[in-house]
């Protein structure tokens, strides 16, 4: 009996037909594809994309050179070098991050007590030089100052659940 | 002067004129097939398919045609530089020349519109169908390379198995026409029954096995081994660029929609409508011709979208312990009941 109905299953081409039903029932359903530069994807608020350097709202920056973010990065990519400010505060004299050796671990938001470097929602800051890649610290808080309303956001929308 | 004019010239330019006029649209439904492709394609996996190029991506076919006309043809330093150029050339002229056969539909006298209207037209499609072979063994060889000669040895021995099996089919179906010339099979399919005259019912198992050799014939999914991507890197062409890649691309499209008009012809009625009353056949022949074609296309595609690709000891079983003795069978059958019946052409 199972030898005539595989014999019949292979004869009718049953597999083959409704396969191809298949595919032609697929073909009218909706594309999941997004028309990625003008269409964009959900992000979530713990998304991890190009670093930024935040500031009090009084313009302070609110880096305080402790270092954990440079001693946790687990690709040295951070670079800092601090020394007292004039008003007796310990700033960075220097921070570096060198995007092309960032794994984008988020290692370094975690570490810091301040909530200063943060990684935002941008993806896209790709460039035509590897040198461009090299964050100093004026380009991380010019990003911290640009992206401002979004970290502050999504950082509030974290706080319960840490 | 006048009678060189009337005797040689203007025969020469209106044949050539008339070829102009089946080639280009030819051309143009290649271009487009790639883009439908794609598109058909994109629709069953849930994507958008090219999108940008031109409004829908219409204009995507001139982009990648200017982009592979604009670039370098690099020819290997271990290649025979003359079979090499040479190959790519005959794969798409033996892809364009077989059209010379192929009729669209009537003129309003009733003779066919074709080309050459020769009484052994289906022969002549064979015939050339079976050389396309020779491009791909050419152009395997020519290379100096090991992938793409293991994928010209693939695509003939591929070739040589379904051409066995697609000789059958057309044999049964030229005992039910008693003719070779494609018009007369066309005509041949016309009756009261509408679509139950095409032979694609009374024949219905032969246009299966016709239709899956054309796709081993012209190296489609499934069958597509001589270019498995995963193994033999593209197969055949790996070593061509720009032009002569082109070449070949335009000559497998060509000869996709070769195939397909072959099924038209042989099975859905050529150019006849579907129903033989008002509305349709106010649609002139052409016109239903390049419906199935698009038809049978859209199938290629669809194939190609759904199944898998077969194993190589698959394709050759496929081929020579099932197509072969089934369609053998079937020639013996048909004849048969032809002659049990009194159904011959032509009163037996």
């Amino acid at each position: 009996m199972s030898f005539m109905d595989r014999t019949a299953r292979t004869v009718f081409l049953t597999e083959l037909v409704s396969g191809l039903a298949l595919t032609f029932r697929y073909m009218f359903k909706p594309t999941v594809t997004i028309n990625y530069p003008f269409e964009k994807g959900p992000l979530s608020p713990r998304f991890r994309g190009e670093h930024a350097l935040r500031r009090y709202p009084n313009g302070e920056e609110r880096c305080i050179a402790c270092k954990l973010c440079e001693a946790v990065c687990p690709a040295l990519a951070i670079t800092i070098e601090a020394e007292p400010r004039a008003d007796g505060s310990r700033r960075t004299t220097r921070y570096d991050i060198d995007m092309a050796k960032c794994i984008y671990c988020g290692y370094c938001q975690e570490a810091c007590p301040v909530d200063a470097i943060v990684e935002g929602p941008n993806f896209e800051f790709s460039t035509e030089t590897r040198e461009e890649l090299l964050y100093d610290k004026a380009k991380l808080l010019a990003n911290g100052d640009r992206w401002e309303t979004e970290l502050a956001a999504n950082l509030a929308a974290d706080a319960p659940y840490r | 002067m006048a009678e060189f004019w009337f005797t040689y010239l203007w025969p020469t330019l209106w044949i050539v004129l008339q070829i102009l006029f089946v080639v280009l649209p030819l051309l143009l439904a290649v271009a487009y097939l790639t883009l439908a492709e794609r598109k058909v394609i994109a629709a069953m996996h849930l994507r958008k398919g090219p999108n940008v190029v031109g409004p829908f991506g219409l204009l995507q076919p001139m982009a990648d045609g200017l982009k592979l006309f604009l670039k370098e043809t690099i020819i290997p330093t271990g290649a025979n530089r003359a079979v090499f150029v040479l190959a790519p050339m005959i794969t798409f002229i033996l892809a364009l020349v077989a059209w010379a056969v192929i009729p669209f539909g009537l003129h309003l006298d009733g003779s066919p519109i074709v080309l050459a209207d020769i009484n052994v037209g289906i022969l002549y499609l064979f015939a050339i169908s079976s050389l396309g072979v020779y491009g791909i063994i050419m152009a395997g060889w020519a290379s100096n390379s090991k992938y793409a000669f293991l994928g010209a040895i693939r695509s003939a021995a591929q070739m040589v198995s379904y051409e066995v099996s697609i000789g059958f089919v057309i044999i049964t179906v030229l005992l039910c026409v008693g003719s070779l010339n494609l018009s007369a099979i066309v005509q041949a399919q016309a009756g009261p029954y509408g679509p139950l005259n095409w032979f694609v019912f009374p024949l219905l198992p032969m246009a299966v096995i016709f239709f899956v050799s054309g796709l081993a014939e012209t190296n489609r999914h499934p069958f597509d081994l001589p270019e498995a991507e995963a193994e033999l890197v593209s197969g055949y062409n790996v070593e061509y660029s720009a032009m002569t890649f082109a070449l070949f691309f335009l000559g497998e499209y060509a000869n996709m929609i070769l195939m397909s008009a072959m099924t038209s012809v042989l099975f859905l009625g050529g150019w006849l409508p579907p129903f033989n009353f008002a509305p349709f056949t106010w649609i002139p022949g052409p016109v239903w011709f390049a419906l199935k074609i698009a038809a049978c296309l859209f199938v290629f595609l669809w194939v190609r979208a759904t199944l898998p690709r077969y194993r190589y000891d698959q394709l050759m079983r496929l081929g020579w312990k099932v197509f072969l003795p089934v369609s053998l069978v079937a020639v013996v059958v048909v004849a048969g009941a032809l002659l049990a019946f009194g159904w011959m052409p032509h009163g037996g």
